[in-house]
């Protein structure tokens, strides 16, 4: 077997032909062949789910691929989720709602929850929540995640929305957890 | 005026980079010539090397290789004491220490290599327990394994036993536990005498990581540059190591004629090379009287430090301040010590302490309440700290408390007295073999750096004005998802009101900001954030006193007094250096005063079922009630108690670190096992506002605090479920199994 293989794919809509060694896992040909870094790892052992992409639109762990298995195949990473310039709805909800924290963790459930969406655009806390059980995040307790997918399936099922407008910076509106009255009102606000 | 956004939950500050996977972390970064560096290491918890071998096919000759004879400067990574080297040298005190460093172009080549290095290393008696480390099995530091001890005493609790109606003891453990940020660390160098050294890496604390490097090469300050970026999230795992592993990828490349170097940890290296959570043992002796009130608490705290001293007085130092809870009590003592063992270096995490000996005082309370016939939140109740009161240091708690109302809303929103009738019934029924309960704790966190550790960082902000009134606020406060540039952003818009989208936070790097001091121990927020408050005002005020600005302008008036200066001036800026409020004062030889500016005060409450059968436990509901004082932006704050439950939750069910002969042998993410999103309860989150003067707008920290209370609880949970007393976590099955007597 030789030690290259040349590869022909398409990644977020472009077609791509690469010399890729044969034991480079998918993962390592879209970070460091294709300088697509949007995608993680965290164990490239299957076992954290930071690498997320789709293939076909079916999430996959780009880490457990090899890349020479993947010819003519259609692979989505997390570059490829804003389309024409305009973000995702999860994008904009995932940014405004808290569910990136640190941000490691966020490509892969970026993928992952729009490969759900597309599948089922109108899945149960539930099912998000098993949907997403793959992926690991340390920042969350996932709550977040959860609330940012379900405000994403709101906007797309809103007249008119396919896709949102680039957001904007502050987003006062949105939801706030519960705030009891303070018992000793007053102090002073330096 | 614009609308305040403090208190308003603004978008992220870099959170579209983030969802577009623009961010750049350390390995997202490639530098042209750039070598892949691996570290080669012991394996043997304790002995003297005698040799190294390079064996195998290997073409050794394109390798750089680097031991601690390569070092041009000290061999030592300096913290607090100078006992760590970067390589070891003549003897290995832990099976993770490093002893040879490798590099090479090609990744593959390089594991390879790794491999094939063999050492040659005379074992020594090593010790791996507290309890084996305190009877000085062997002594492996200094002259008793004793690396800290600290004292608090107040009142006289000698006297207190004879006329106590209860005398009641217990003895509480708690494990190691990984940060598990899922980013791994790494760095990349570029080293050479002729252009210093320059490291760009996964941080917390640039400042930390160029205090080891400086005596590393022999250099002076402005000859190492630390950048910090894009972090993966770090809990306190990227406090301290992150100066072990810059210096090795500097070492590397220095000795490879500065050829960038990039050192990336694999998970497994990761979990097991890297600091973890001190295991801890805490010893409690508690008068009461009969009606429930606290008379003396003598309590003996012990935490296993590692090989060598890094944090660890300083996470004793927390540990032992919060071991007393904040509760009312007239006779305390605290002994505390910090031990050596031939494991890797504990080190900080989240809560740095508190959490160990948190668990074992709501523990210990909670099976006290039972001995008494109290019920759990009535004891409590009975021994809550008031304004005005003192806690163990003697600290007269300033803030205008009100812990009574911290309980009975977590008591409401978690429908105790209904849920304990129901519960109760259920597990009386025995019609299901899992079984119902409800716990609770109350405690606190003290915000910052302890007593006088403030005074001396003397932290430094500045604030920097440019064309059109943009303002970049220079500190090296790290973001590492806590969403401090958000903050810090927040905070500088109101204080100028300006618009928020004019506010940046310059990339941490050393060569550019000041030492706004190491991101950890809640004190972003709340002491960084009132320097950047200070600083963004310096600018509002040399406007001013230039006669550029007037008493009221809106953002027009801003941004062309800002250009009209720049004009003139050249540059705008303006710093806040910090000092300490007049009420904390501290005393460290008697360990007594103010430990801390502020507290955060909480009371949380977890309801979970005990499969029987399986002994397993789920937390089926978890309500989280805190005083974080004024809420700067409440998705975030949300944010870091959801999170920091889920990590405690983690700590008190699941996460289980086994350490054989100092090595951690289960570390990958399917042995070791953390909360995955589907076995998380609902999190309630509730706060009560309360102003700290002194924090800005009155905020105080909240980044540690909700690590403290749900592993207590959960575990207190369980013994209403079962009527079995677990006293260690994790508590696994076999551990819950194995108190109920079923093992
Ligand atoms: S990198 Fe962890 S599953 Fe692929
Ligand atoms: S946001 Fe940090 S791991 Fe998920």
């Amino acid at each position: 077997m030789p030690d290259k293989l040349l590869m022909r794919f398409r990644v977020n809509g472009e077609p791509q032909e690469v010399a890729v060694r044969v034991e480079k896992t998918l993962l390592e040909v879209l970070r460091e062949d294709l300088g697509l870094t949007g995608t993680k790892h965290g164990c490239e052992l299957g076992e954290c789910g930071m690498c997320a992409v789709a293939i076909g639109g079916r999430p996959i762990l780009s880490c457990l691929a090899l890349a020479v298995e993947c010819q003519d195949q259609e692979i989505t990473t997390v570059e490829g989720l804003a389309k024409d310039g305009r973000l995702d709805p999860l994008q904009e909800t995932f940014a405004a709602l808290g569910a990136a924290q640190c941000g490691y963790c966020t490509p892969a459930f970026l993928v992952t929850a729009r490969a759900l969406l597309d599948r089922d655009p109108h899945p149960s806390r539930k099912t998000i929540a098993k949907a997403l059980s793959g992926a690991l995040c340390r920042c969350t307790g996932y709550l977040k995640i959860f609330e940012a997918v379900e405000e994403a399936m709101l906007k797309a099922t809103a007249p008119g929305a396919a896709h949102a407008s680039p957001p904007p910076a502050s987003t006062p509106g949105a939801p706030a957890p519960s705030t009891a009255p303070s018992p000793a009102p007053g102090g002073s606000p330096a | 005026m614009p609308a305040p956004l403090i208190g308003a939950s603004v978008g992220r500050k870099e959170g579209q980079e983030k969802t577009r996977g623009a961010a750049c972390y350390v390995d997202d970064m490639t530098l042209p010539g750039m070598l892949h560096g691996v570290t080669v290491r012991s394996r043997v918890p304790r002995g003297r090397i005698r040799g190294i071998r390079y064996e195998g096919d290997i073409p050794w000759n394109e390798f750089t290789i680097v031991t601690a004879r390569d070092i041009p400067g000290k061999n030592v990574v300096t913290l607090l004491t100078e006992d760590q080297p970067f390589l070891a040298d003549q003897f290995v005190n832990h099976p993770e220490e490093a002893i040879v460093l490798l590099a090479h172009t090609d990744r593959f080549l390089l594991e390879e290599a790794r491999r094939h290095v063999a050492f040659d290393i005379d074992p020594l008696p090593p010790v791996f327990s507290i309890e084996d480390s305190l009877a000085r099995k062997a002594v492996v530091w200094g002259e008793d394994n004793v690396m800290k001890s600290f004292l608090v005493e107040k009142g006289k609790v000698d006297d207190v036993w004879a006329r106590a109606d209860l005398v009641f003891e217990g003895e509480y453990e708690t494990g190691a536990q990984e940060q598990l940020y899922i980013e791994p660390q790494g760095m990349i160098a570029q080293a050479s005498p002729a252009d210093g050294v320059t490291v760009w890496g996964s941080l917390q604390c640039p400042y930390y990581v160029h205090k080891a490097l400086m005596p590393l090469f022999g250099l002076p300050p402005d000859r190492v540059r630390v950048v910090q970026m894009t972090t993966g999230g770090g809990f306190g795992g990227k406090e301290e190591y992150p100066s072990m592993i810059g210096g090795h990828a500097a070492l590397l490349s220095w000795k490879a004629g500065g050829r960038p170097v990039k050192i990336i940890y694999d998970r497994a290296e990761d979990m097991v090379a890297t600091t973890k959570r001190h295991p801890s043992r805490t010893r409690h002796k508690t008068a009461l009287s009969r009606d429930g009130r606290l008379l003396g608490m003598e309590i003996d705290f012990v935490v296993d430090a590692g090989a060598y001293v890094t944090l660890s007085p300083v996470v004793l130092s927390r540990g032992t301040i919060h071991a007393a809870g904040p509760y009312r009590c007239d006779h305390v003592r605290i002994r505390s010590r910090a031990v050596a063992t031939n494991a890797p270096p504990h080190g900080a995490f989240r809560g740095f302490g508190a959490p160990q000996s948190i668990f074992a005082l709501e523990r210990h309370l909670d099976r006290a309440a039972r001995a008494l016939g109290l019920s759990p939140e009535e004891l409590r109740r009975r021994n809550l700290l008031r304004q005005g009161e003192t806690t163990a240091t003697q600290q007269e708690v300033l803030e205008k408390i009100n812990l009574p109302s911290l309980l009975d809303l977590a008591l409401e929103k978690s429908e105790w007295r209904r849920r304990k009738e129901e519960f109760a019934a259920h597990n009386r029924s025995g019609a299901d073999a899992v079984k119902k309960g409800l716990g609770l704790a109350v405690f606190f966190h003290g915000s910052g750096f302890t007593g006088s550790g403030e005074s001396y960082l003397a932290s430094v902000v500045g604030a920097e004005a440019g064309r059109g009134g943009r303002v970049t606020v220079l500190a090296a406060s790290t973001e590492i998802g806590q969403g401090t540039n958000t903050i810090f952003s927040q905070i500088v818009a109101d204080a100028l009101a300006i618009p928020y989208d004019w506010v940046e936070v310059a990339q941490p790097d050393t060569s550019r900001v000041p030492n706004s001091g190491p991101t950890v121990a809640s004190r972003t927020a709340m002491i960084v954030g009132k320097l950047v408050e200070t600083a963004a005002l310096g600018l509002r005020d040399k406007l001013r006193a230039g006669g550029f600005l007037g008493v009221t302008y809106d953002d027009r008036a801003w941004a062309e007094a800002c250009d009209r200066y720049l004009d003139l001036h050249g540059t705008l800026q303006a710093q806040a250096k910090y000092e300490l409020p007049p009420h904390v004062k501290w005393d460290d030889k008697t360990y007594t005063g103010a430990a801390y500016g502020a507290f955060g005060w909480a009371v949380y409450v977890a309801a979970v079922s005990v499969d029987t059968v399986t002994y397993e436990t789920r937390v089926d509901d978890f309500v989280a009630v805190q005083d974080i004082g004024r809420v700067l932006h409440p998705v975030f704050a949300a944010g870091q108690v959801e999170g920091g439950v889920a990590q405690a939750i983690g700590f008190a069910l699941y996460e289980n670190v086994i350490l054989a002969n100092g090595r951690m042998v289960n570390g990958k993410m399917t042995n070791y096992v953390m909360p995955t999103s589907v076995d998380l309860p609902p999190i309630r989150v509730f706060f009560q506002e309360v102003p700290y003067e002194y924090g800005p707008a009155g905020a105080k920290g909240v980044g540690e605090l909700p690590m403290d209370g749900p592993a207590p609880a959960i575990l207190n949970a369980i013994e209403d479920a079962l009527g079995v007393s677990v006293r260690k976590i994790p508590a696994l099955p076999e551990v819950v199994m194995e108190a109920a007597g079923c093992l």
